[in-house]
């Protein structure tokens, strides 16, 4: 364990300090707002790639750099450039990149094979090609050939402050873009056959669209590597998604968790110093997703096992009142214990007790010492309205029973929030005419139902 | 709101002067193919100005999507001829209101429910322009119009069925189009939106617009449509409700198929009441 711990390195409370705050050194700072950078780019088109269903496309995209940056190696070196010059590196990546989501969507168009084989296809065989190519390289005679590996797994360490610039630009590029497009990226992401017979020009739009994430992940390669690039323009937008039900907060949400995961990311790798800022980065934007995935409040899991819970708590409390209402409607409330309201209906676990409890302290129930359960005035006014509500859902069920129950409204509190007031009227008829009671509404049922809601 | 008009006529009806420029959709000769299959073949059909309801009625198979979607341009045709108000779709596109069927909807999409209506707007909006209050007030106004007041934030998934077609529909109007396309808007909806639907359909009607509906329910069709296409692969037959849908008319279209029959027979003898 020490060992570990030491093969890590430790740095001082001091130089921690130093590093969060850019002033440990002209490259480390460089690296660090270079991948703040690279996060906001990554995190901002990454959203509109994973709205469109273009997540996975990057990463073909990204595998389909590699025979571009060996093959321009390659040919740079043969017409006798520098090959290391990063200008035709990038082209080659650029090149064979495009040329392989290309090859996707020929694939998944002009075939039966869905775009997940074609994916699939695309990736290994850019990449086999890739590596082929690396192993080519690696037998000729070539002096200086290093550096190429980095854009496999990424490396940060020869990184300029004119590299961070360059990124600094592009995230610019990128959230001006997606904001000028926001309307069009929206409609286009939403519903695409929409936005065609809409007039909107979609082949036109997706192509901006993929020209950012092939932009970003061209440049990202040199920073975060092939293998992981994908990660930076999926897992801030999925992140963000957990947080908003609105597509411009989701924007804003996943620029600012990608350049947090740079943040943390760059920071915690110059921190364990030779540790690669690319994994880092992409570790630290894989805790930002679980966080989020667990403990956002809109969406995340805690929210909805509360939220189920909730319903469950609203559905049982509502039962045992109509239940009580019933014995009372029918004259035998006195003496409704705990094993009376048991022996009428199933109550798993503790949700009896929880119900009793909830009702208690909300004032609509007394227990008296016999263990009895009675109403009080607020319990009977709230009963009488589940229990006319569930009556007129249950009517409408009834004479409408070619409607599926899941296009019905259960959840609206009051059944005159959805149905019109006409309806409402006919289903009150249809309740008595069988003989139904039917406590009376809580609204006056001459307005526009839309009016009183609220 | 003015209709189109184009002073000059169109090329193409000199060559078939049996269609009139007015006409809010004309098809000549259309013929659909997917694969090496046609869906569609030798479709002809003008429909008539006015204000109008249409019913694209047929069995399963029969074409009815694809009818619309070729006439939006989202398909493209084997041969034919496509006219709104005398003019090629792609000039018309800004006057022409599409509500698609509901399963092609990606309901966890973070939109809301006036973000989607928004989007009907968009064309009028323009490129790079963001939604402007007033567009913004005129969407708020269409989901009143189909009884969705007090909705307008709530995200799409969390609408109930019926509130999701409304939604779509409440698109449609704000696009402020002369021609509508609706492919099967009254699918799985609830009474209630059923009414709604109902309701505003007439009243686009009243205003001039035509609604071109692929329907399913043959039973309404005499009472909610003024016009109906009997479709099957090509047109069995088109025109007003009371002398096209006819029993006649009704067994070429689905064959020999009994339950179908039943509805029709129904639904003739319903024609009489009062709808």
């Amino acid at each position: 364990m020490s060992a570990v711990v030491a093969a890590i390195a430790s740095p001082g409370a001091e130089e921690i300090f130093r590093i969060l705050t850019f002033r440990a050194g002209y490259n480390t700072s460089a690296v660090i707002i270079g991948a703040i950078m690279l996060g906001v780019a990554a995190g901002a088109i990454g959203v509109f790639a994973l709205l469109r269903g273009r997540a996975l496309m990057g990463d073909a995209l990204s595998h389909a750099t590699l025979p571009g940056v060996a093959g321009g190696f390659l040919l740079g070196t043969w017409m006798g450039f520098d090959p290391r010059s990063m200008p035709v590196l990038l082209t080659g990546a650029t090149v064979t990149g495009v040329l392989g989501v290309l090859t996707v969507l020929f694939i998944s168009r002009h075939t039966r094979l869905r775009e997940d084989a074609a994916i699939g296809i695309v990736l290994s065989v850019f990449f086999g090609a890739g590596v082929v190519l690396m192993q080519v390289i690696a037998r000729l005679d070539i002096g200086n050939r290093g550096g190429l590996q980095q854009f496999i797994y990424g490396q940060t360490a020869a990184m300029q402050g004119r590299d961070a610039m360059v990124l600094a630009l592009l995230a610019v590029l990128v959230l001006l873009v997606s904001l000028a497009f926001l309307k069009e990226f929206r409609v286009v992401c939403f519903n695409a056959e929409y936005a065609r017979a809409q007039g909107w020009p979609v082949g036109v739009i997706d192509i901006i669209m993929m020209t950012f994430v092939v932009l970003v992940t061209v440049v990202g390669l040199q920073m975060v590597g092939l293998i992981l690039v994908v990660a930076m323009i999926v897992i801030p937008a999925a992140a963000a998604r957990f947080w908003t039900d609105r597509l411009f907060v989701m924007l804003l949400t996943a620029a600012v968790l990608g350049g947090f995961s740079g943040y943390a990311g760059g920071a915690a790798s110059a921190m364990a110093g030779g540790l690669p800022a690319g994994a880092v980065i992409v570790l630290a934007s894989g805790g930002v997703f679980l966080l989020s995935m667990f403990f956002a409040p809109a969406r995340g899991v805690v929210a909805g096992v509360v939220r189920t819970k909730r319903v469950h708590d609203r559905t049982n409390r509502q039962h045992l009142l109509r239940m009580l209402l019933e014995a009372d409607e029918v004259g035998d409330a006195e003496g409704l214990t705990r094993t009376g309201v048991r022996s009428r209906r199933a109550w798993p676990g503790r949700s009896l007790g929880r119900a009793i409890r909830q009702l208690r302290s909300g004032g609509a129930i007394d227990v008296d010492p016999s263990g009895g359960l009675e109403l009080t005035t607020t319990g009977r006014e709230q009963a009488a309205r589940v229990t006319r509500n569930h009556r007129l859902w249950e009517e409408y069920l009834v004479r409408h029973a070619d409607i599926a129950p899941s296009h019905v409204d259960w959840s609206a509190d009051l059944v005159e929030h959805v149905l019109s007031s006409e309806m409402v009227r006919q289903l009150e008829e249809s309740v008595a005419a069988r003989g139904g009671a039917l406590p009376p509404s809580v609204h006056p049922l001459t307005g526009d139902p839309e009016t009183a809601q609220g | 709101m003015v209709m189109p008009h184009h002073g000059e006529r169109p090329r193409s009806l000199e060559t078939f002067p049996e269609h009139s420029p007015e006409s809010p959709l004309s098809i000549h000769d259309m013929t659909v193919a997917y694969d090496r299959r046609p869906v569609l073949w030798d479709i002809e059909y003008e429909a008539p100005t006015g204000g109008r309801l249409i019913a694209i009625v047929g069995p399963n198979g029969a074409g009815k999507s694809t009818l619309i979607k070729a006439c939006l341009g989202l398909l493209p045709t084997a041969s034919g001829l496509i006219e709104i108000y005398g003019e090629p779709y792609r000039k018309q596109r800004s006057i022409v209101g599409y509500v698609p069927q509901r399963e092609t909807v990606d309901w966890d999409f973070p939109v809301s429910a006036l973000d989607v209506v928004c989007m009907g707007r968009y064309g009028l909006i323009g490129w790079c322009r963001p939604v402007s209050r007033r567009h913004r007030e005129a969407a708020r106004e269409c989901l009143a119009k189909v009884g969705l007041s007090g909705l307008e934030s709530r995200q799409i998934r969390r609408l109930s069925g019926g509130q999701q077609q409304r939604v779509f529909l409440a698109r449609a109007l704000a696009q402020e189009a002369h021609l509508y396309f609706m492919d099967e808007p009254f699918a799985g909806v609830d009474a209630a939106t059923e009414r709604a639907i109902v309701d505003v359909l007439r009243d686009l009607r009243d205003l001039g617009r035509t609604v071109i509906c692929v329907h399913h329910d043959l039973q309404n069709v005499p009472e909610y449509f003024d016009e109906v296409i009997l479709l099957n692969m090509r047109v069995v037959a088109s025109g007003p409700v009371r002398e096209t849908f006819t029993e006649e008319n009704l067994l070429k279209t689905y064959g020999g198929r009994l339950t179908l029959l039943d509805e029709a027979a129904n639904a003739l003898a319903r024609r009489g009441e009062p709808g």
